[in-house]
């Protein structure tokens, strides 16, 4: 039986609130018109106006997104061909090695990322640019889709794919018509981690990126260190509300897709 | 052939943006800073004996002789330690709230603890400037209630980066501990209850015990990216407070000094290959475990 003491009742709701009552002023005074935290001079959407006229957040915003699509578009990739050499590939030479390279970045500091990757960059003689930032974040998101992909690999039935060769078809032909539709999910959540991961990234943009390439988060960086921005108040609140949007959307599409499962298990197990 | 391609093409990119990149730091580590930009003695066009012949371990020597290496990194230790351990402490009663929270709400639930991770970091960490900040809210709620008669100073002091690594953090210690207390059967706590155990007692004997393996991958999880952590002390924490990330990243940026903070990344990552072993094979155990 499961009950909901008070005492559970007070956990969850100190600690929702905890987890969310930062966010909430956050989006609060991003509509104060006063530029002063201490004071609410009343409701005003003008730090809405002067973000979009600000042309350098614009020009930051347009590269962060750039690195994010693509970026994400080579991880998802690149991580699911590591996801299926990793589950399906058996024994090969180094394989603990590579292993060990999919689990490594995903515990590893920004830090010494980002200074390892310059580093290489300055000894191959590369040009920092969105072209460096894109190779960075598709290195250590690549990792992160390895894993989400893996883990859907490793329960799924291997003797659909071979029922598809025994049908004659080819190994590739099995894996776009069989394994992908299936892993498809995962590959999905693949890639939005991995978009989120680089647009969120910080640290190792700073390293890589140059000069003509700051990212949305290297400016606000550079505008939150001086302190409180009403500006940096109003765009936290479009990012907080997209991501709003787009996790609710998504939670109710895989409940809608759950429950059609269900009535489509249901009717196969009623007897035609 | 396919099978090859398949394997070489993800090996190799992670071989050259991975493996080779740390390679080089260690080289770096390794040589003499030299007045020429980059600020390094070359690398790649000596010859194989001159490379050897210029390794030295300066740098290294460098870091033990200014104390305020020794102190980050111990500060850094201190920090991710006591950081982690209060998030423990903030984030298993939440969990268990989940874990016995009615089963129709607990797909929400899941979800508002995921919806902060899908936000950006950044502005999670930023939002805690206006609220702690000497005319933050925090101070003129206090100072409205009555319980201070001037602001209190929580900006720029250790105390605010623990708030922000706890903030931050939480759902990397709730998700993994719910894992452990959903999947555990319930008629086990009635059966110590009606064996003479108060509902503490259980908790303590019965509740603790099975959920430990999510206890010590969530404390992983929070500690080990705590260690290296830039973000929150920079923002948060004042002149005071000591953390290795930030000082990597000041070594590199401010002092432009590219073997020492070599150096300095060389010895985080011997540090943390520690805990990041340990936290495998208690990922491993636990999944043989559930075979």
């Amino acid at each position: 039986m499961k009950r909901l003491s008070w005492f559970n009742v007070t956990s969850l709701t100190l600690g929702f609130a905890f987890l969310y009552l930062p966010m909430v002023l956050l989006i609060i005074y991003s509509f104060n018109a006063s530029k002063l935290v201490t004071v609410w001079a009343g409701f005003s959407t003008k730090w809405y106006g002067t973000l979009f006229q600000n042309e350098a957040f614009l020009d930051a915003a347009w590269v962060t997104l750039k690195v994010a699509v693509i970026s994400s578009t080579f991880a998802t990739v690149l991580g699911t061909m590591a996801a299926y050499v990793l589950v399906r590939s058996g024994r090969f030479w180094g394989r603990t090695l590579f292993s060990g390279m999919i689990y490594a970045p995903l515990v590893m500091p920004e830090v010494i990322t980002g200074l390892s990757l310059l580093l290489l960059f300055i000894s191959i003689g590369l040009d920092r640019g969105v072209m460096t930032i894109v190779l960075a974040h598709t290195t250590f998101s690549m990792c992160f889709v390895s894993v989400v992909v893996s883990s859907r690999l490793i329960s799924f039935d291997r003797s659909l794919e071979e029922a598809a060769l025994d049908l004659g078809c080819s190994a590739f032909d099995a894996f776009r018509l069989v394994t992908l539709p299936i892993i498809a999910p995962a590959v999905i959540s693949g890639w939005l981690l991995a978009f989120t991961l680089s647009l969120d990234d910080l640290v190792i943009a700073s390293f890589v990126s140059g000069p003509s390439s700051t990212t949305l988060p290297i400016k606000i960086w550079s505008a939150v260190r001086l302190g409180v921005s009403p500006e940096i108040n109003a765009l936290s609140t479009i990012m907080i509300g997209i991501v709003t949007v787009g996790v609710i959307t998504a939670s109710l599409v895989s409940k809608r897709n759950s429950l059609r499962m269900q009535r489509e298990e249901q009717a196969a197990e009623r007897p035609a | 052939m396919r099978r090859v391609a398949l394997i070489a093409v993800p090996y190799a990119w992670l071989l050259t943006l991975f493996l080779i990149p740390f390679l080089i730091v260690f080289k770096i580590s390794l040589s003499d800073m030299a007045l020429a930009i980059p600020p390094y003695t070359p690398t790649l066009n000596d010859g194989l004996a001159a490379l050897i012949a210029g390794l030295d371990f300066e740098n290294f020597v460098f870091l033990t002789t200014d104390d305020l290496y020794y102190k980050a990194y111990l500060s850094s230790l201190q920090i991710a330690l006591f950081s982690t351990l209060m998030t423990l402490l903030v984030g298993y009663p939440i969990a268990y709230g989940m874990a016995r929270a009615p089963q129709e709400w607990r797909a929400t639930l899941m979800m508002l603890v995921i919806l902060p991770f899908w936000t950006s970091f950044l502005i999670r960490v930023y939002a805690w400037v206006g609220i702690l900040s000497n005319e933050g809210v925090l101070n003129q709620f206090l100072l409205w209630l009555g319980l201070v008669s001037e602001p209190l100073t929580i900006l720029n002091t250790t105390t605010a980066v623990y708030i922000g690594i706890v903030y931050t953090y939480l759902p990397f210690m709730i998700l993994p501990i719910y894992a452990a207390l959903d999947r555990m059967d319930d008629s086990l706590i009635e059966a110590a209850e009606d064996l003479g155990c108060s509902r503490l007692t259980a908790f303590w004997l019965v509740t603790i015990p099975l959920s430990r393996n999510g206890i010590i991958a969530g404390c992983f999880l929070v500690f080990i990216p705590a260690l290296g952590e830039f973000v929150i002390p920079s923002l948060l924490g004042g002149s005071g407070t000591l953390m290795i990330g930030k000082v990597l990243f000041e070594e590199f940026f401010n002092n432009r000094d590219w073997p020492v903070a070599s150096a300095v990344a060389v010895i985080l990552l011997l540090i943390l290959i520690v805990p990041i072993v340990l936290f495998q094979r208690n990922q491993q155990r636990q999944a043989e475990a559930e075979q």
